[in-house]
């Protein structure tokens, strides 16, 4: 089961050696050239906070803007300029890619791998990732950052520069930047659908799997399927933007309705993209922390599974005020309501979770407590836009922002900062620091209330999104006040979750290997995993096999611990009864230690790192520019290193 | 018990969040500001506030539900002294399961069937006496075309009270005659929200709003859908009046200019010849028939209206002056190309007093005072 068995055979083939192979394991380079999905997911959790500071600071400065009227933080191209990256920044770049980050580090290790599939695409996925957003972001030098909203309608943004609707290159640099996200998203997706559908260990069956690796399951074909048609959307709207395609221009025959069907088409499933992830998080906390097993699991996975498909059934409600007929918006609407029911039986779920439990307050379980509540009034605010008709006075207002933020900062952010306290042990052999984190809780939790909660009142009071001004007479002033306040709250509370996260790295308290007496396989290993995760594969008898390697339960189904060690002397779970034979007995000193020989990384054989994805992706880049700026200086350069890059990348075996 | 000293902690917070909701409920409804969807003027509104306030009522009281069972389950459930920590481990309850599968989509069909029948009578095409209004959405303001009385105006338009009013809105304008992107202006969203919901002007597309206003006043509203550089600025306003008032609007509507503006087929000396001969402003607007649209606002009987300028600013002198001269100032527009010849693509109204092509004076204040009281004439 090893994830290169066969490269151990290879005869040794004459090839062109640029490159020496890297063989770092610590400093600059190994991050460079590492293949590890620890590694990798490590480098897109950083790469990603990095992108919510930023993300942050243009909030910071629309909020800024909005604290009073007639604002003059921001001129008007500025302040258009700030929603639509933060928008773009949080969707593309914090959100999925934070998501991966927790199933590059955790799928593996939940399954009982040791690594994905395709080590060297995930490693090439981090680094288009990186250079797509850097690429968007060095469009605050290159002529212009993006200002056409993140979801860039036509013709406002395919209309040629000469058209003269949206100043400088903004749009461009968007599309060509979004595409190129894409890529690294599709590469992560088909790797997290192949790693879970063929590398998971012996007996761990699909039913028995972790909600969260279900999870990023759907979340990866949602992945694999969406981001093409928003990639056809984008390429059509640099089409017209720069070629004259007219796809999007009306006077020429073009519809800029089909421009909202296919990006909608992706952005629905994409909202549910960001938010299962988010599920998956605190149905792994819940349980943990109430020391119960999740209630109703299979309910729970197939509630996921539905949303998945139902997702793709729902674009239009973001459309319900174009025109398109009362049929068409019933039918989306209902389709829309239908989405809550799969939605309530997984809050109600996670209650029955809670309830007759033994609840531990930490900070990850009050984050995702957090998530529950916050999340239902994100759901509640969703079933006010099914109803079409009351959906025409909240759409394009203030409404919409306090509702979709209760669903990806009240519910993706939450569970995720959750799961940031809850898996940091399992990186660092270290707690957070549970004071500091607590406090980072409260301030955000009230932060978040304060910014978003007076949103749904003042769009109802008539005030539209992205509007850089409002006039002082219409009443909405204390409102965004309020926001204001609250949104540097928020500030407050991210930047301790920094500081946490990075003094707590060296300083925290040590943790060992298992500090929350938690239920799933990344559990079983040490704390920080070693680079091949097991030193021997584990065997799964059953749903949580981990927490049955502890406990067992008793007649009335009450909890009884089981001896360290002492499986086979004691009574074992009648599902996971003849793991005793195989792995705990072979485990003197505690059920799956490694053993001391392979601890020495004998017998196992992990892939090499690698030059080669890194130099493919620097090409990238540079052929964006030659898009962007239509220049074709930039594209030999570009397609030699993607070329130079394949053609390496190719021809090197995956370990030597 | 340790616990007691800790309860009047938590009664305290609870009390703050009780206060804290009473509070946001109290001034939930808001100011009277012409704008607000908690006060409907119109039937449209009305129907859509009849849909709303039930449905909100529910969302609150499950979201009451939800989180009242998430705290009472943390509080009572907790880890603490005394109570063991080796509780009875419970995997699902089937039947628990499908009720709470069962309520809540026995709820949202509840929800679904008046709201279907409210979508499908919002869209009923109004019959009897209806005043028809054609709008075209633009960047950064909205035409209004009366077919029937054939009145073009701009920024701010009047219907009379009790009447059925159909809008026909449009983001292309049909009547000019233009081709490429000029013909069409971007997405923009129609949104009065005390008389109905909003409806988008889609390039190519033609849609419809109906409604019919149950009291005189002032309604505000502005674009809805970002539509570029002045999204914000982009206002307009409906004045409900008597039918009577209506009649005489209408007449004086359809009335020639104050002045005339051309004589013997030329523009007459003074304001007329600044605006036509020396500032061109005629490439867009069109100052002496309020019969035909034009790029720019109609601007023939631009002294009635209250509001000017993107429907953004009140009509005095003062801010007439100065759009006059330097428009962008006031609205943020990037427009200088309309100034080079031959006229290129451009959106919004230029400055003339900067950034100006090479070799061209700018404007005096002199001339703007003189536009300005011309078109001041022109009630």
């Amino acid at each position: 089961m090893t994830t290169v068995s066969d490269a151990v055979t290879t005869v040794p083939v004459r090839r062109i050696d640029i490159f020496r192979r890297p063989k770092a394991t610590t400093g600059f380079w190994s991050w460079l050239t590492t293949v590890d999905h620890k590694k990798i997911g490590i480098m897109y959790a950083v790469t990603a906070l990095v992108f919510l500071c930023l993300g942050g600071i243009e909030a910071l400065l629309i909020r800024a803007q909005l604290a009073q009227p007639n604002g003059t933080v921001l001129t008007a191209n500025q302040y258009n300029t700030m929603f639509t990256m933060h928008g773009t920044t949080m969707v593309f770049l914090m959100g999925m890619p934070l998501a991966v980050a927790f199933g590059n580090y955790l799928v593996p290790l939940m399954i009982g791998a040791r690594d994905v599939a395709f080590p060297r695409l995930n490693c090439f996925g981090y680094w288009v990732f990186l250079f797509g957003g850097i690429f968007i972001y060095s469009s605050f030098l290159l002529g212009g950052a993006p200002n056409g909203g993140w979801f860039g309608y036509t013709p406002l943004t395919s209309a040629p520069m000469s058209a003269g609707y949206l100043p400088g290159h903004g749009p461009d640099f968007w599309a060509v930047g979004i595409v190129m996200l894409g890529i690294g998203s599709v590469t992560s997706a088909v790797n997290f659908i192949v790693t879970v559908l063929n590398m998971r260990a012996p007996g761990m069956t699909l039913l028995r799997m972790p909600v969260f690796v279900w999870m990023m399951l759907v979340t990866a074909f949602l992945t694999a399927f969406a981001m093409p048609l928003v990639t056809a959307a984008l390429t059509m709207v640099f089409f017209d933007r720069n070629f004259g395609t007219n796809f999007f221009n009306a006077s020429a025959g073009g519809d800029p309705l089909l421009y909202q069907h296919l990006f909608w088409l992706f952005g629905h499933p994409e909202v549910y993209i960001l938010i299962l992830p988010g599920m998956g998080v605190v149905s792994e906390i819940l349980p943990v922390f109430s020391r119960k097993p999740l209630f109703g699991y299979a309910v729970v996975v197939f509630s996921g599974i539905a949303i998945g498909f139902l997702g793709w059934g729902v674009w239009a409600h973001h459309m319900f005020t174009t025109g398109l007929g009362p049929v068409a918006i019933s039918a989306f609407g209902i389709s829309t309501m239908l989405i809550a029911i799969p939605t309530g039986v997984k809050i109600f779920n996670w209650l029955g979770t809670i309830w007759g439990g033994s609840v531990r307050l930490t900070t990850a379980m009050l984050f995702a407590l957090g998530f529950i509540a916050m999340f239902t009034i994100g759901g509640l605010s969703g079933v006010l836009h099914a109803v079409v008709p009351s959906d025409t006075q909240q759409h394009d207002t203030y409404f919409v922002i306090a509702h979709f933020h209760y669903v990806l900062f009240g519910g993706l952010v939450f569970a995720l900062f959750g799961g940031m306290f809850y898996w940091f042990p399992k990186l660092y052999g270290r707690y957070m620091n549970e004071k500091l984190g607590k406090l980072t809780f409260w301030t955000v939790l009230v932060g978040f209330n304060l910014t978003f909660f007076p949103m749904h009142l003042v769009g109802l009071q008539g005030m539209p999104r992205r509007t850089y001004t409002y006039p002082k007479n219409m009443g909405w002033d204390i409102y965004n006040q309020i926001e204001s306040v609250g949104a540097f709250i928020i500030a407050l509370g991210v930047l301790m979750l920094i500081v946490n996260l990075w003094v707590s790295r060296k300083h925290g308290v040590p943790a060992g290997d298992d500090p929350w007496d938690a239920r799933t396989l990344e559990w079983s290993t040490s704390s920080p995993p070693p680079e091949y995760n097991f030193a021997e594969i584990p065997v799964v008898h059953g749903r949580d096999d981990w927490w049955h390697h502890k406990y067992t339960e008793d007649d009335e189904g009450r909890l009884v611990r089981l001896p360290r060690g002492g499986a086979d002397d004691d009574p074992v779970p009648a599902e996971s009864a003849d793991a005793a034979g195989t792995t705990v007995a072979t485990a003197p000193s505690g059920p799956l230690e490694p053993a001391a020989e392979h601890a020495q990384g004998h017998g196992v054989h992990m892939p090499d790192p690698s030059y080669w994805p890194f130099v493919m992706c620097l090409g990238i880049p540079l052929m964006g520019y030659a898009a962007v700026f239509q220049n074709v200086w930039f594209v030999p350069f570009g397609l030699v290193l993607i070329l130079f890059g394949l053609f390496g990348w190719a021809q090197e075996p995956a370990t030597e | 018990m340790k616990d007691r000293s800790t309860r009047p902690g938590w009664r305290a917070t609870l009390t703050l969040l009780a206060a804290a909701v009473i509070v946001l409920g109290a001034c939930g409804g808001g100011r009277e500001n012409g704008q607000n969807v908690f006060k409907p003027n119109g039937t449209a509104a009305h129907k859509i506030n009849n849909l709303f306030t039930p449905v909100a009522f529910i969302a609150v009281g499950v979201l009451v539900f939800v989180v009242g069972l998430l705290l009472v389950a943390v509080f009572k459930f907790r880890e603490r002294p005394g109570h063991p920590t080796n509780v009875k481990q419970v995997h699902g309850n089937t039947p628990l399961e499908i009720t709470w599968t069962v309520i809540p989509a026995l709820i949202l069909a509840v929800i679904a069937v008046p709201t279907v029948s409210t979508i499908f009578d919002l869209a009923r095409k109004p019959t009897g006496n209806v005043v028809n209004i054609n709008v075209v959405g633009k960047q950064w303001w909205w035409q209004f075309e009366y077919p029937q009385e054939k009145i073009v105006t701009a920024d701010e338009f009047v219907v009379p009270v009790d009447t059925q009013v159909r809008l026909t809105l449009r983001a292309c304008d049909p009547t000019l005659g233009q081709s490429g992107y000029t013909a069409c202006s971007v997405i923009h969203s129609f949104w009065i929200p005390e008389l109905a919901g909003k409806q988008d002007a889609v390039p190519g597309r033609t849609s419809h709003l109906n409604f019919k206003a149950d009291k005189t006043g002032t309604f505000l509203g502005q674009c809805a859908q970002y539509c570029g550089l002045a999204h914000a600025r982009m206002r307009m306003r409906v004045k409900v009046v008597t039918v009577a008032e209506y009649a005489d609007w209408v007449r004086s509507q359809q009335a020639g200019p104050a002045q005339p503006f051309l004589v013997d087929g030329k523009a007459a000396p003074g304001a007329a010849s600044l605006i036509a001969n020396r500032y061109q402003c005629t490439n867009c607007h069109i100052f002496d028939d309020s019969k035909k649209p034009s790029y720019g606002p109609n601007l023939t009987h631009l002294a009635s209206r209250e509001v000017f300028a993107s429907g953004d600013y009140p009509l005095t002198r003062d801010n007439l002056v100065k759009w006059v001269m330097d428009a962008p100032s006031l609205v943020p527009m990037e427009s200088q190309k309309c100034l080079e010849p031959p006229p290129a693509t451009c959106v919004g109204m230029p400055s003339f007093t900067k950034h100006l092509p090479a070799g061209r004076q700018p404007m005096s204040k002199q001339d703007a005072e003189t536009i300005a009281d011309y078109l001041l004439a022109h009630k």
